[in-house]
């Protein structure tokens, strides 16, 4: 039970930042309808701007943990969203139109690209950084095996919320979410009545690489441990749980992380850490075959 | 006159709002080198710093400033002129190439088929030869999945993966020869291919990319971690080469009752026999590709592939059934990497999952996309730039997969269908009135 119980708090963190990740894609995939292939990518980034800048700061000075936290999560906000911003800007922008996969294999490259960027700029070589924050609240204690819940944790899990909702409320009040919803419905006509499509399309770009910056910054300090290769393998696993939890839904994509991140917490706990990323992926499969709306989408009919 | 034509177009470029432009890409190029460039991770005994290197951002921001004015410049002054003569110069290589592909094809065939018997091919080239016609064989695999049934698969080396390996178990535990390996490692492929392919090709077209990307990894995963019987990331070695059809081998002493290559014909031993062999194996495996496909498209499913590819839908209503002929595409596309996979197994002598990454996929995907999306002599020169052009630039490796990310975004942006995109319907319903019109 005890077990169990810290194995949830794990997967619950975990699933975070699979969730902030996630909800990059499926803005994306809501506004224009294509798999931001380079999303991963940007992740990544976050994670080198966050480790950088940790690293300056602590050149400069300030090791103040709180103010540095801040700093650092604004600076990764910032430059991640501007390079979100250059990505659809080159790579996208242009094929509004074109065949269906041009802008697809676009982002394949762009993602290449991106990734031996940074190998090329920082090395290969895996970097590591010190604990930030250690101690936490121990929750129970049975039998010798106590469950703790990590300062760090309670930091992931609440900063979570706080974004969810903050974007909760800029899609859902703002113009500027008014706008987005309008182009997800129909672009022509939002153009129409004078929304700015294109300015849309690059701020929804903007608040998913902000929010994949804030996960990249929450892998730094949780692992500790970061490689320009990591973009990868958790861009596959958050548009699972995009898909998961039905493409195009925000709260979807945090449910489909919460459940993404639970379900390879317990596998790995349970049964081969090995073969996590196995089950997250037949998951996906599984998903696709019984519902492939997931479970907040809504059936997408094609028209002729 | 062409000086009057300049002097107009000139007199369009906006200079201050260039200039503008100008500045903004500046501050951006900035932004984005700053964190990236302009601090690099040091270690020093266990401990990171970062290394300031604010000249490389300045560089960044001039060549940001410099590279979009001349855009801009080039957008008005040279780019009508350029562009469009550009744009038909490979829209026409494509055309060209398609009005005489009996001629250029067998042009091709024939300089493939004499390549190992010319006076400077040795070694070093026969094996380079060797090792872009595998990918020219994969890409004309997975022409048939993307370019012509429209799927965007993600994961085709997990076949190839799936074939090597069928190969190297079978040969390894069981002894059996390439020869009936062959036709067994594209079963298996195939049949991994229908078993992915049955739940996820109902779905739209992005679904399948990120499915096939994940079956991918999971193929790899296991390939890692089962050591009972992949040998985990060490592979599996010592596979049996490949023999004359069961008749003759190339080795210098061969098994019992077995007679060697160079012994039958009387002539001194060689390696390069069994190179030549392998050389004339994979030509041969990847022109049954090529010739397959083609007889293909000629057939009610091929024909059925090409129309589902431009309008799901309309062939719905017309009674096709869209995951049966899906499925066929994808099987048959996964029975040919199976081939050029278990080739590959026996050309090494050695597999191990370090030769079935993401990056493999990525690279024939881009072999099939930027020779044009269903164009078959495309698929060689693609392969040819792609696979050959690195190898002779050895310097430039590291910046490889750079410039190959670079390369794939930059010509979708300009020839969204393919370098070579020339795609002429298999079938018209009326002719053609002006001979070269391009769609």
């Amino acid at each position: 039970m005890e077990y169990f119980i810290q194995q949830l708090i794990n997967g619950l963190t975990l699933g975070a930042i699979y969730g902030l990740i996630a909800i990059g894609y499926t803005m994306v995939y809501g506004i224009i309808g294509m798999i931001n292939f380079a999303h991963g990518e940007i992740y990544m980034i976050g994670a080198f701007v966050s480790f950088i800048a940790f690293l300056v700061l602590g050149a400069v000075g300030i090791t103040y943990i709180p103010l540095a936290l801040l700093v650092v999560l604004l600076l990764a906000m910032v430059f991640s969203a501007i390079y979100g911003w250059s990505v659809e800007r080159i790579a996208y922008r242009p094929l509004r139109g074109a065949p269906r996969l041009s802008p697809l294999i676009s982002a394949i490259g762009m993602s290449i690209f991106l990734q031996n960027y940074v190998q090329i700029l920082q090395g290969a070589r895996v970097k590591a950084m010190q604990p930030l924050i250690s101690g936490g609240f121990t929750l129970m204690e049975h039998d010798g095996f106590t469950v703790t819940i990590s300062y760090l944790q309670i930091f992931i899990i609440v900063l979570t919320i706080v974004l969810m909702a903050v974007f909760a409320t800029v899609i859902g009040k703002t113009a500027l979410g008014r706008a987005q919803r309008a182009c997800e419905q129909d672009r022509v006509m939002a153009s129409l009545v004078g929304v700015n499509v294109d300015r849309t399309i690059s701020l929804t770009f903007v608040m998913g690489a902000s929010l994949a910056a804030v996960a990249g910054l929450m892998v730094t300090i949780y692992y500790g441990v970061i490689d320009f290769y990591i973009g990868f393998l958790a861009g596959i696993k958050a548009f699972t749980a995009a898909v998961l939890g039905g493409i195009g839904s925000m709260p979807g994509a945090m449910l489909g992380g919460l459940l993404i991140g639970l379900v390879e917490a317990f596998w790995s706990a349970y049964f081969s850490i090995e073969y996590k990323d196995v089950a997250v992926f037949s998951i996906l499969v599984l998903v696709l075959i019984f519902r492939p709306t997931g479970i907040l989408g809504k059936p997408e009919v094609d028209k002729v | 006159m062409s000086e009057a034509q300049q002097s107009i177009r000139t007199e369009t470029f906006n200079i201050p709002a260039a200039l503008k432009d100008a500045f903004l890409t500046a501050f951006v190029m900035g932004a984005l080198a700053l964190p990236l460039a302009g601090f690099r991770i040091g270690e020093q005994g266990g401990a990171f710093f970062a290394e300031q290197r604010m000249d490389w951002v300045l560089i960044a921001v001039v060549a940001g400033f410099i590279g979009r004015f001349f855009l801009s410049l080039a957008r008005v002054s040279l780019a009508p002129r350029i562009a469009p003569p550009a744009g038909a110069f490979f829209g026409g290589i494509g055309s060209w190439l398609h009005t005489n592909m009996v001629l250029m094809s067998g042009l091709a065939i024939i300089a493939a088929v004499i390549l190992p018997f010319l006076p400077f091919t040795d070694r070093l080239i026969l094996d380079r030869a060797i090792y872009m016609l595998i990918y020219v064989m994969l890409g004309w695999g997975l022409n048939i999945v993307v370019g012509l049934a429209g799927l965007l698969d993600l994961g085709y080396v997990a076949f190839y993966a799936v074939g090597a390996y069928s190969y190297a178990l079978l040969s390894t535990h069981f002894e059996l020869s390439f020869w009936i390996c062959l036709p067994l490692a594209g079963l298996f492929a195939a049949g991994f291919g229908v078993i992915l392919g049955f739940p996820v090709l109902r779905l739209r077209g992005d679904y399948l990319a990120i499915v096939t990307l994940g079956f991918g990894e999971i193929i790899r995963v296991i390939l890692l971690n089962w050591y009972t019987v992949t040998n985990g990331p060490d592979g599996i070695s010592g596979i049996a080469r490949p023999s004359l059809f069961g008749l003759m081998e190339f080795t210098r002493n061969p098994k019992e009752g077995v007679v060697a290559f160079h012994e039958f014909f009387n002539i001194p031993f060689s390696g390069e026999h069994r190179m030549v062999f392998l050389y004339f194996l994979i030509l041969a495996l990847a022109l049954i590709t090529n010739f397959f496909t083609l007889r293909m498209r000629k057939l009610p499913v091929g024909r059925a592939w090409e129309a589902l590819r431009e309008d799901e839908i309309a062939c719905r209503s017309l009674g096709i059934n869209p995951t049966n002929v899906k499925l066929s595409a994808f099987a048959i596309g996964a029975m040919f990497a199976g081939f050029a996979g278990s080739f590959f197994a026996t050309r090494q002598g050695f597999v191990s999952p370090e030769s079935f990454t993401f990056i493999e996929s990525a690279i024939i995907l881009a072999i099939v996309v930027l020779g044009g999306m269903g164009s078959q002599i495309g698929v060689v020169i693609a392969s040819f730039v792609l696979v050959l052009g690195p190898e002779f630039i050895r310097e430039l490796q590291e910046y490889r997969m750079l410039a190959f990310g670079g390369l794939m975004v930059l010509i979708m942006m300009w020839r969204p269908r393919g370098l070579l995109a020339y795609r002429d319907p298999t079938i018209r319903l009326w002719p053609v009135k002006s001979k070269g019109a391009r769609k």
